[in-house]
């Protein structure tokens, strides 16, 4: 039986394997012949192994049973697998096959997920486009000459190309929810805390959490139950405070969103401001009230985000040494090996990043750049407090563009930047937050960022549900309809 | 702290700290990329914001503490497994200060 993988949701294919009209081996064959066929341009995935995901197919069609068993997924390749080659999009990393499952890979399996493979990052998930992968950049399903955006470009690519029906990202800055924007899908970027980074390699501690991509609100919340558990190996994590539910669509009567005017007043496109527009008349059509909020110092977040990510990245990329895993470039002392192994296994943006990340730690700067960056940091998290005193949610653009031309902005490290305006407050913050299609602005999808407090992951799935069922969008890109 | 302009000797000391090795192209490149940001950054470092207290992470449960109980850590010989040199018990590394 031939299955039409472009556009299966997760939630379909589960029903399909619980209802008997394909086994986990069909349906795994079936993406492995969609990566085959489409992959070769897109550059979504930097490792297969078809046999080994036969293989765990059929274990899962021999043992059955679980909701999801036998379900594919796809993991951003930052997500550390056993035997399985993780390289973070480095060559510091090439070669390099953890001997631990991460957390959520772990529960993946446990509920029996069949993993189709890594997906491609920006190295170190340092980045906004996916082109900073030392493994050449992944293309965005809607226009090949786009960016998928960053830094889980792949696993965006990978669902929006029908490659994958879900996968799992990071973000640190708006890692997920910018890319689910880009690639026209549902991200979500839960609450700090609520799920395991152990065996995600570390860029910036204290701002990532580990989330679901999916091509609906449904398959995200899914994947969220799967990931969102308590653990004893992240001493950040405390995991959900409440059971994550699987959202119907419905009316919004008695919820007010908040939205930051003064936000928008710069940068933001045309067409993104215009679909943007159109969901804040969607939401009072549903019963929704609007009113204006203010966040002043969410204008300092980038500044403030470009110190202490920096800083926690050039203290974590300490660890690649040359010793005990990885590249080494060999030298006549050890202190040459090290510094002639991080200049060959590091590329541009990372330098980048830990030159930045030193600098502001080091004597004499910690305080003018690192503890002010953390009280901007402060101050942002009590101006979501008290916006979130008088409403449910916030509403912002994802990012303030569509997807850009691949090299656009290669060159200008804070153009780059600039694109997580909307997205990287929240990181800073803490906060979960939902991005979900927002219909299309030349051609190119936008994205919905619905911003909530603390552990509010199940109303911004419910509020999700509702702006999806009013927009009908569909997540399946023309190119890679044709491409079928 | 108004701009900073970062002279190719301080690159190369942060780089030193860093155990980064560039080169004199990456130096001057370096030099003129961290200058701009961090003249973006700067926008921060006026603040009159003295007396708020820093955020270091967002967790308000504050640490996760699991229960003070022994376990085995990973076998030798997978810990070893990925090492560029290594040898049947350890890591070997090139001489220090040769």
């Amino acid at each position: 039986m031939a299955i039409d993988v472009i556009g299966l949701t997760a939630e379909r294919a589960a029903a399909m394997l619980r209802g008997g009209e394909c086994t986990a081996e069909e349906l795994a064959q079936a993406y492995l012949d969609r990566i085959a066929a489409v992959d070769g341009e897109i550059h979504s995935y930097l490792h297969v192994d078809a046999e080994r995901t036969r293989a765990d197919a059929r274990a899962q069609d021999a043992a059955g049973g679980d909701p999801l068993a036998g379900v594919p997924i796809a993991y951003k390749d930052l997500l550390s697998t056993r035997g399985v080659p993780t390289t973070a999009g480095s060559r510091i990393l090439e070669g390099f096959v953890p001997i631990e499952d991460a957390d959520v890979v772990r529960w993946g399996n446990e509920a029996g997920l069949v993993s189709l493979g890594k997906t491609n990052l920006d190295e170190f998930a340092m980045g906004s486009s996916t082109e900073h992968s030392a493994y050449g950049p992944t293309r965005n399903p809607w226009d090949p000459a786009r960016v998928p955006g960053g830094s889980s470009g792949g696993s965006a690519a990978v669902v929006a190309a029908g490659c994958a029906p879900w996968a799992l990202g990071t973000d640190t800055g708006g890692s997920i929810r910018q890319p689910a924007a880009f690639c026209g899908l549902v991200g979500l970027m839960p609450t700090y805390g609520s799920v395991s980074r152990f065996g995600v390699v570390a860029f910036a501690c204290s701002l990532e959490q580990v989330g679901p991509m999916a091509l609906t609100v449904r398959d995200a919340a899914l994947l969220q139950q799967v990931i969102a558990r308590d653990t004893d190996r992240d001493a950040t994590c405390t995991g959900p405070r409440a059971p994550i539910e699987v959202p119907e669509p419905g009316r919004l009567d008695g919820v007010t969103f908040g939205v930051p005017r003064a936000e928008l007043e710069e940068g933001v496109e045309e067409g993104v401001r215009a679909r943007f527009d159109e969901s804040l008349r969607i939401a009072e059509a549903l019963g929704a009230r609007l009113v204006d909020v203010e966040l002043p110092h969410a204008r300092h977040g980038l500044a403030a985000y470009y110190v202490i990510a920096p800083a926690e990245a050039s203290a974590n990329l300490s660890r690649f040494d040359g010793v005990r895993y990885g590249l080494r470039v060999d030298a006549p002392d050890v202190r040459a090996m090290y510094e002639a192994t991080r200049d060959a296994g590091f590329g541009a943006e990372v330098k980048r990043r830990i030159m930045i990340g030193t600098y502001a730690l080091s004597a004499g700067y910690h305080d003018a750049y690192y503890v002010q960056a953390q009280r901007v940091r402060t101050l942002i998290r009590r101006d979501f407090d008290a916006a979130f005193g008088d409403v449910d949610a916030i509403l912002l653009p994802t990012a303030p563009t569509v997807a850009f031309p691949i090299g656009a902005r290669l060159d200008d490290p804070l153009a780059m930047y600039a694109n997580d305006i909307f997205t990287l407050p929240v990181n800073l913050a803490g906060i979960p937050a939902l991005s979900v299609p927002n219909g299309l602005s030349e051609g190119l999808p936008t994205g919905l960022q619905i911003i909530g407090p603390a552990h509010s992951e199940n109303l911004l799935l419910r509020l999700g549900a509702a702006f999806e069922a009013e927009h009908g969008f569909d997540p399946v890109p023309p190119a890679m309809r044709r491409a079928s | 702290m108004s701009d900073v302009e970062l002279t190719p000797d301080e690159v190369r000391h942060v780089a030193s700290l860093a155990r980064l090795g560039l080169d004199d192209v990456e130096v001057e490149r370096l030099g003129r990329e961290l200058t701009s940001i961090l003249g973006h950054v700067n926008t921060i470092a006026q603040l009159p914001i003295a007396d708020v207290p820093p955020t270091k992470h967002a967790n308000p449960h504050g640490d996760a503490l699991r229960s003070d109980v022994a376990r085995s850590g990973a076998p030798r010989q997978e810990a070893l497994a990925n090492a560029p040199d290594p040898t049947a018990e350890g890591f070997r590394v090139p001489p220090i200060g040769a």
